[in-house]
């Protein structure tokens, strides 16, 4: 491509130019899918960059866009850009409280929201944020009344006449733009200490999206669903800089309740989701396949036999013998090709998921009937662009080969160290932390501990700082027991304690959704997740399930001392707004072990029942307590191998 | 910020003197009151009070013995619902009548019906205006689909929907008459928390986006209180109060009849 190609304002004129009636965008808009061309959409972004100007954005400011993914919010990312401003995504559905601080850490004073619920939460922190003065937003439903805040509709009628006032301006504009200018900043989720603004450059996004489209090639004809948070920054490489760069299409679900049927309508032929979109996906089958008639249910399952059997080895291209390649292509007539249609998947090409560890079974399931599901490592300083699993070797424990240009080692201490051109230019206004984060050398550290394996690909463990010591010294990974946890369909979440502790516990959240139906299919009655949570049937049922991950973690001569010797079941799912998860979901060990500390002392004072009271925050801001008696179990624990022992106690 | 500035007009529905009885029961006495232009107009009671006759009067089912009903300045006699119908005039259930085994989609497209002129021939063979009127009647109901938030159940049969969904869909297929009134026959009845308050928000959003009068039956007086313009109150088929919420609350028949009498 052409070297003046080098911001993405840019490239955009240039898919103008050169493929100018070529769909861009799509939305479903009142039941009936709307197409944008690239042509058109440079349009719409020239008229939003001049409206922006002429309210006296530029250069250097910020610009926060709040809203489920709509075409509007991407352009207004480009419009930013356009101007040399730097655009902030925030999630969607936090508080106004949670927007606070970024937006006052970036000193933002524009913002284009999606909606009055969104125009209601910049309103509600504007008090304490002096610098937010103008509001834009997109669905005018309900604010006809409003004061104070502009449409998008009345920002680009602005922005037209101010372009026919100042002819020349927005080519200027564009032209300034240097690929080292930062062209995004994203929070980080801030699972450690407050969030840091992480400022990307052009010249970062442009070659992570150059790198993983020619590692997939990717062409303009592909098609992806734009459907995870666009603060995210899987959502800004895959959803924005691969589009831009590539050319391709982006769809918009039409609202969050029907990403499922959108994504059939749609097909698409490129597509990324992180595990537990995977992860529900399979549940609800397995769920409706439990339903089905018997001759369906058997039928499904000798077919799923087969595709257990060799449909990765299909997939991967390998040798096998004619008689399972006839027995796949029946089940493929039968059950493959109409399961993978159910879930929209007909097309894909290739699937990624990131973001956190994939269960093998689930992994599998997908591989095996025909979907190219690969994983990849990075995150958003490294514009989640590190290592990616190339086709025909792809391994669920292990997260791929270093992508091109990037350069990855492992530090003494089993921190992943990488190095190139997709790395953060810095933390905003944070120069200590862009210090302690990159070395001498200009390697990053990632914070995850991983090694590599026989075949060069990277394995991650856990956090490296998560890493801790049993009493006994056996090492202890605390991500790695949880996750193995998680990978039960009746466990929603996990929390696993044992650093400098004797022994392995842990706190357990059963999924409402699957252990709900399986008691109702017990003719097992209960009235709410607390009740259903306590059940003693559950309580085996999860103990099943511990001592599942005991055995497999016997196996292994290192892990065999963070067996699960005691565990509950908590009597309220954890919770982003109770501050216990992270936006992104991932748990934050250290904030539960402080509130819940009272039951880690029941879970290693050996009692068998503990009171609790907890404060719980509902969506709109009100509180209320939980109170339940949770019951305190023990696991059997399996005594290691004898080759592990020998080990332990050289 | 936001300033609800609702322009309530002049009295479009009179009702004068009306009484009804089926053989010796008398339903209604005498009821008098009025529904300005794009008021929240509510009719409370205890059970058994006469609010559902209240409204099958004005819509048309029953014919009231004695009275006057003047719609728009016209006196209305001998009406049918059909003719309320296409006088402007749409109502919901109190148990929801909706077509059990047909999607949402199809409910709320029977909500068109009278704005369908093409005759059977062209709509069985789908040609010319029959094709063109499907077209802009199914845009109609895709805005009331997107106002009322069901997108994700367009094609799911009604009868596997919850409850609370049910009736959002039956207000939705009121709404795709474009109804300059609107008859709610309890709108909230057997929601939980969460419904009521998402259904208080689509009446009052209703009102506001649209200028739609709405009169609604309602038994929770938190409810009505919150969003009603003008409440009357009935109880046996006699009107006892008459006026704006506060008002109402402050009536001593109404405290003693509907809130119960201390003892």
């Amino acid at each position: 491509m052409d070297a003046q190609l080098d911001t993405f304002p840019r490239l955009l004129l240039h898919h103008a130019q050169v493929r100018g009636s070529h769909p861009a965008c799509r939305e479903k808009d009142l039941g009936i899918w709307q197409t944008w061309t690239w042509l058109e959409v440079a349009v719409e972004v020239r008229a939003l960059a001049c409206g922006l100007a002429a309210k006296g954005f530029g250069r250097g400011m910020h610009l926060a866009i709040i809203g489920d993914n709509r075409p509007r919010l991407y352009w207004s990312m480009l419009a930013a850009q356009a101007l040399g401003g730097i655009p902030v995504p925030m999630y969607q559905d936090a508080p106004a409280a949670d927007f606070v601080f970024v937006l006052n850490d970036a000193e933002i004073a524009y913002a284009v929201v999606e909606d009055q619920e969104q125009v209601d939460k910049m309103l509600e922190a504007m008090p304490q944020v002096p610098t937010l003065r103008h509001i834009c937003y997109d669905k005018p439903r309900g604010l006809r009344n409003y004061d104070g805040v502009l449409a998008f509709d009345a920002l680009q009628a602005l922005g037209r006449e101010f372009d026919r006032a100042h002819p020349g301006f927005y080519e200027a504009e564009v032209a300034r733009g240097r690929p080292d200018d930062v062209s995004v900043m994203l929070y980080t989720s801030g699972t450690t200490g407050k969030a840091k603004g992480v400022c990307q450059a052009h010249a970062a996004f442009i070659a992570s999206a150059r790198g993983g489209a020619q590692f997939d090639r990717l062409t303009p004809d592909d098609s992806i669903l734009s459907y995870l948070p666009m603060a995210w920054v899987g959502d800004h490489l895959f959803s924005f800089a691969q589009w831009v760069y590539v050319g391709f299409t982006i769809n918009c679900p039409e609202s969050g309740d029907t990403v499922m049927t959108d994504l059939r309508e749609i097909g698409p032929t490129y597509y990324f989701a992180p595990p537990r979109v995977f992860e529900n996906l399979l549940t609800q089958v397995t769920i409706r396949m439990e339903d089905a008639s018997w001759i369906k249910r058997r039928i499904y399952r000798q077919s799923m036999a087969v595709a257990r059997r060799c449909g990765t080895q299909i997939l991967d291209g390998k040798p096998i013998g004619t008689a399972d390649r006839v027995e796949y292509a029946l089940g493929n007539l039968l059950i493959y090709g109409p399961l993978r249609n159910v879930l929209g998947m007909s097309r894909i090409r290739v699937a990624y998921t990131a973001g956190a560890a994939i269960g093998p079974d689930l992994f599998r399931f997908y591989r095996s009937i025909g979907i190219n599901l690969k994983q990849l490592y990075g995150s958003t300083e490294t514009c989640a662009y590190v290592c990616l699993q190339p086709d025909g070797a792809v391994k669920f424990d292990s997260v791929g080969l270093p992508a091109p240009g990037v350069e990855v080692k492992i530090a003494n201490d089993g921190e992943v160290l990488v190095r190139g051109p997709m790395l953060l230019k810095e933390y905003y206004k944070r120069p200590d932390a862009t210090a302690e984060s990159i070395d001498g050398d200009g390697f990053f550290r990632t914070g995850d501990a991983g090694l590599f394996d026989d075949d060069g690909q990277l394995k991650i463990i856990d956090r490296a700082k998560d890493v801790g010591r049993l009493t006994s010294g056996a090492m202890y990974a605390p991500n790695y027991i949880e996750n193995k946890l998680k990978f039960f369909p009746h466990i929603k979440e996990a929390v696993a304690f044992g650093h400098q502790r004797s022994e392995v516990c842990a706190f357990v959240n059963i999924d409402m959704g699957s252990v709900g139906n399986w008691a109702e299919r017990r003719g097992i009655a209960y009235s709410s997740y607390t009740d259903l949570a306590q059940k003693p049937e559950v309580y085996q049922l999860v103990k099943e399930c511990v001592e599942q991950v005991n055995a497999e973690l016997a196996h292994d001569p290192a892990l065999a001392g963070s067996q699960v010797h005691r565990f509950l079941v908590l009597h309220k799912e954890l919770d982003p707004d109770d501050d216990e998860l992270t936006r992104t979901r991932k748990v934050r060990r250290s904030f539960i072990a402080d509130k819940y500390a009272v039951l880690i002392d029941a879970l290693y004072g050996g009692r068998t029942v503990q009171h609790i009271e907890t404060l719980v925050k509902f969506e709109d801001g009100r509180t209320g307590m939980v109170a339940a008696d949770l019951r305190i179990e023990n696991a059997m624990t399996h005594a290691a191998p004898p080759a592990a022992r020998a080990a332990q106690s050289r | 910020m936001r300033t609800v500035e609702r322009k309530i007009g002049a009295a479009i529905l009179e009702l004068e003197h009306i009484s009804l009885a089926f053989g010796g029961v008398k339903a209604l006495t005498d009821i008098s009151f009025d529904v300005r232009e794009h008021e929240i107009r509510a009719i409370i009671g205890p059970n058994g009070a006469g609010k559902s006759s209240m409204l099958n009067v004005i819509n048309g089912v029953y014919h009231p013995q004695q009275g006057t009903i003047t719609y728009r300045g016209t006196e209305r006699r001998d009406m049918d619902p059909h003719r309320t119908a296409a006088q402007g005039i749409a109502r919901t259930f109190q148990n929801i009548a909706l077509f059990k085994g047909m999607s949402v989609l199809d409910n709320i497209m029977t909500g068109r019906n009278l704005k369908m002129h093409a005759t059977f021939i062209e709509q069985a063979i789908w040609i010319g205006r029959a094709r063109r009127e499907e077209i802009e009647n199914r845009r109609k109901v895709e805005e009331v689909i997107d106002f009322l938030e069901i997108q994700h159940i367009r094609k799911t049969p009604v009868g596997r929907l919850p409850y609370g969904l049910q009736k959002r869909v039956e207000l939705a297929r009121a709404l795709a008459a474009e109804p300059s009134m609107l008859l709610l026959d309890e709108p909230m009845a057997g929601m939980n928390v969460e419904e009521k308050q998402d259904m208080c928000r689509f009446v009052l959003d209703v009102n506001e986006q649209y200028g739609t009068t709405i009169v609604l039956i309602e038994h929770d007086m938190g409810v009505v209180m919150d969003i009603s313009d003008r409440v009357v109150v009935l109880d046996y088929g006699r009107k006892i109060g008459d006026g704006n919420p506060d008002e109402v609350r402050n009536n001593q028949a109404v405290i003693d009849a509907y809130l119960g009498v201390a003892h």
